[in-house]
């Protein structure tokens, strides 16, 4: 359905750099927009929610018109819930009076609705902060205050700036799952603007991809991460990220196997329950490449993959992009030297192992 | 001794112009402070030093100006005599006009300086609940900035109440009318009649030293939360 998409056509100069993104994002699920600092993925956001103008611009969230030229709706009339990237909160209001104030507004002294404040409570686990003002609660209690009092108003378009970038590795895993369930569970479409690999991997369905102010690539998480043509792929930490379920643990070994569509692997053993879902992330220079199944290796884990393209990445390194799984699609990196690619005589289509030295479950 | 019936009318004198011009600076005052934190108007230096002028400059020149500017010649004074509301100089509503201008910078600065303390980042996050600019104003700019507008309350009270060159080159010496407090402490002393001129100024000292201290244990407090 047409109108059910994010359309969003920017062309702004700024004194230090420009904006020229042309964007049809699905109306559902979450976008992430994704790019180092200075990318312009944060103005990005801002336009989007009217908290910066340019004289000429067009926006519509699912058929509703925000800006059209000149003409724009404010901000505190579109429907939008936003998470910034520090919490934000009111200092002079509990954390309660903050998430009741944008719906006492939405509400127009009407009844509020208590069910989305009670689902709102209830998906960021806040019930037992609500008396509390803001320098009472930590640095991710105060986050996901916030989160709850995006969320409370019932958006129709939910904004989210680096909601973690200022919060230590701890608070982030404290936040990660909830924003996790906000993924399952939220039926709205998202628009967040992360730098973070692992987080755009964990938590978005398509990733637009910007840089200096333009729009590089946009595709669906797996197929970006590791498309050899975008800056992510030639990283030195490059990595393939893998969506899996734990299968079962293997008590005499301490070794968990975990179903990915890449084939089956085998990790030092997890607290997971079986079942439970897990982001791995197997690091480009951390695979190795053979083209007769090892026999007598130490190597936990070998899968069959076919090489999906080559590409050179500097002096001596190749960048190979392989396929793995049952339809060979599945996508993962590996750097390697091109005397090693000589030496295994490489070319497009060809089937190998690809054995895999480290892989890394995603906290 | 005590007060004399004199001393009591200067003293009610005193406390009506002081508050009307607080009531009236912080209506004037706070759109000013918020322009000056706000702007990035060229216009915000010479705005700025503008309005503190009176901080620097001797009372009886800003009153010589303002009577030049009120009398029948000058451009304010034509004014109000064309509305019919006669001249100012030597009436309270002279001593009104120029006790905004001269307190002006004790209302402007600590509002402005809460203001620009507060930043951008909380009006954003109301704008995005739903709240208009108004709404914003009055349910966010206005708590949070609450020491601010307490702080320029009582300097701006208190610097009226304390004023004495520009009263005595506006206003003159008229009981019940422009005779305030620190007028009648002067003209005990010309009389050599000290007694009730300790009455009146030692009422002065305990009378600034509670509102100095009341606003230090309010800032203190704001602190310590």
């Amino acid at each position: 359905m047409p109108s059910q998409r994010i359309i969003a056509r920017f062309h702004h100069t700024y004194p230090d750099f420009s904006l020229d993104v042309d964007l049809d994002l699905p109306g559902r699920g979450v976008t992430a927009l994704f790019g180092h600092s200075g990318s312009g993925k944060t103005t990005l956001l801002r336009l989007i929610a009217g908290l910066q103008h340019t004289p000429q611009g067009f926006l519509s969230v699912n058929g509703e018109i925000w800006q059209e030229g000149a003409r724009l709706l404010p901000t505190h009339r579109r429907p939008l819930g936003y998470v910034f990237q520090e919490a934000s909160l009111f200092a002079h209001l509990s954390a309660r009076g903050n998430l009741e104030y944008g719906m006492r507004r939405v509400a127009r002294g009407k009844a509020m609705d208590r069910a989305a404040l009670d689902q709102a409570i209830a998906l960021l686990g806040i019930g037992h902060l609500l008396e509390r003002r803001p320098h009472q609660l930590s640095g991710g209690e105060r986050q996901r205050v916030a989160i709850a009092r995006a969320l409370a108003l019932q958006p129709r378009l939910l904004l989210m700036d680096e909601p973690l970038a200022a919060l230590d590795l701890a608070r982030k895993q404290e936040i990660l799952p909830y924003l996790e369930r906000l993924h399952d569970e939220l039926e709205i479409p998202v628009l967040y603007v992360s730098h973070s690999p692992d987080e755009v991997a964990r938590l978005a369905d398509t990733v637009v991809m910007l840089e200096r102010g333009r729009v590089m690539a946009q595709g669906a998480v797996g197929e970006l991460l590791t498309r050899l043509d975008l800056r992510l792929a030639r990283a030195h930490d490059a990595s393939a990220i893998l969506d899996g379920r734990v299968r079962d643990h293997d008590p005499r070994y301490r070794l968990t196997r975990i179903d990915t569509p890449a084939g089956t692997l085998r990790l030092a053993q997890i607290e997971r329950a079986p079942g439970e879902r897990v982001w791995l992330r197997i690091q480009a220079r951390d695979l190795s490449l053979a083209l007769d199944e090892p026999g007598t290796s130490s190597i936990v884990n070998i899968l069959p993959a076919r090489v999906l393209a080559l590409e050179p990445l500097e002096e001596a390194q190749l960048l190979v992009k392989l396929g793995a799984g049952a339809d060979q699609a599945t996508p993962l990196l590996a750097h390697i030297t091109r005397y090693s690619a000589d030496r295994l005589g490489l070319v497009e289509g060809q089937e190998l192992f690809a054995q895999i030295k480290a892989v890394a479950l995603m906290e | 001794m005590g007060f004399s019936d004199a001393d009591l009318q200067a003293i009610w004198l005193t406390l009506r112009l002081a508050s009307l011009v607080t009531v009236l600076l912080l209506l004037i005052g706070t759109p000013i402070a918020w322009w000056l934190a706000r702007t990035r108007s060229a216009w915000k230096g010479p705005v700025g030093a503008l309005v503190a002028l009176p901080l620097v400059l001797p009372p009886t020149v800003l009153g010589f100006y303002l009577l030049l500017a009120m009398g029948p010649n000058g451009p304010v004074g034509q004014l109000t005599e064309s509305l019919g509301l006669g001249l100012l100089p030597f009436t309270f509503w002279g001593l009104v006009v120029a006790s905004v201008f001269y307190s002006m910078p004790f209302v402007v600065q600590p509002i402005q300086n809460a203001i620009e303390a507060l930043g951008e980042r909380p009006l954003e996050a109301a704008a995005t609940l739903r709240a208009g600019p108004w709404d914003r104003f009055l349910t966010v700019v206005v708590p949070l900035a609450r020491p601010g507008f307490l702080t320029a309350a009582i300097l701006g009270f208190a610097h009226t109440v304390g004023e004495f060159g520009v009263v005595l080159m506006i206003g003159g010496n008229i009981p019940g009318e422009t005779r305030v407090v620190s007028v009648q402490i002067y003209d005990y002393v010309e009389a050599m009649d000290y007694g009730q001129a300790h009455w009146l100024a030692a009422s002065l000292v305990i009378f600034s030293f509670l509102v100095l201290l009341v606003l230090y244990s309010l800032n203190h407090r704001q602190a310590l939360r």
